[in-house]
């Protein structure tokens, strides 16, 4: 196949974000998978120790966030994040970072209009409507439980 | 066999964000929002729990699973104190992820520093 100059750029073109796509797909999907996989021994972990399944899932989640946080603190999770893109930012480790990032960040404005405020950037609006979201379904919920 | 499932739906979710984050012009900040609301919807729909069942943490450690946590912390107060149950189960079911990430949020300010992180 014979091909110009302009007609092999607008194929390189059209080929790019598609093999862009596929290796931050590729990425994601390594990392996120990853993350859960680790959450996964840690919950047949505390299963093991004797906590009930509920609060195993409650233990894996804070042992999650605080390892997010210390290597957040190292900047090891922003370097991984670079890379790993969605796979980092949709675990609940994703959501500790915002909030301990921000916080790191806001330091040198102090602890109250700072820290206390800024590090909910992030994380705020997720809190915000999921909870109204939540509140929303409390309410359905409590008119359809007759029915359910 | 668990092990494998929690990997795969866990990085599937983490696919389907990646793909809203490159094709579509939706911020991370948004995608955030987006899965907890979702996973609010999806649960109160009855179709998270199976997947909890099947993925364990593959389902509870993407953001979606928090959305879930809150759909069924707000169905156990609204069964134990009615309608004002919903007021309060949201924030009760997040209550230690919340905290958690707070305090570690302001540990990790006290102890170390914003050239750290890059």
């Amino acid at each position: 196949m014979k091909i110009t100059v302009e007609e092999y750029g607008r194929l390189v073109g059209k080929a790019s974000p598609h093999s862009k796509l596929l290796r931050d797909c590729l990425w994601a999907f390594l990392v996120g998978g990853g993350i859960c996989l680790a959450g996964e021994a840690l919950r047949k972990a505390y299963m093991a120790a004797g906590f009930v399944r509920s609060d195993a899932g409650c233990m894996t989640s804070v042992t999650l966030i605080a390892l997010s946080a210390v290597t957040t603190a190292l900047g090891w999770y922003h370097k991984l994040a670079a890379k790993a893109g969605a796979g980092t930012l949709v675990p609940i480790t994703g959501f500790a970072n915002a909030v301990v990032s921000q916080a790191i960040e806001a330091r040198s404005e102090g602890y109250v209009t700072g820290v206390g405020a800024k590090m909910f950037q992030i994380a705020g609006p997720v809190i915000v409507y999921g909870v109204l979201a939540s509140t929303a379904w409390g309410a359905l919920y409590y008119f359809l439980r007759p029915w359910i | 066999m668990t092990y494998l499932w929690a990997f795969v739906v866990g990085g599937l979710i983490c696919v389907a964000g990646q793909l809203l984050i490159d094709l579509t012009s939706i911020t991370p900040a948004r995608v955030l929002v987006i899965y907890v609301v979702a996973g609010v919807v999806l649960s109160a729909l009855g179709l998270y729990d199976p997947l909890a069942e099947f993925a364990g943490a593959g389902a509870s450690v993407p953001l979606l699973g928090f959305g879930h946590l809150l759909a069924q912390g707000v169905m156990d107060t609204v069964d134990k104190m009615g309608l004002l149950g919903a007021l309060c189960g949201g924030f009760s079911a997040a209550a230690a992820g919340i905290t958690a990430s707070l305090a570690c949020g302001v540990l990790a300010a006290a102890f170390s520093h914003s050239k750290d992180q890059n």
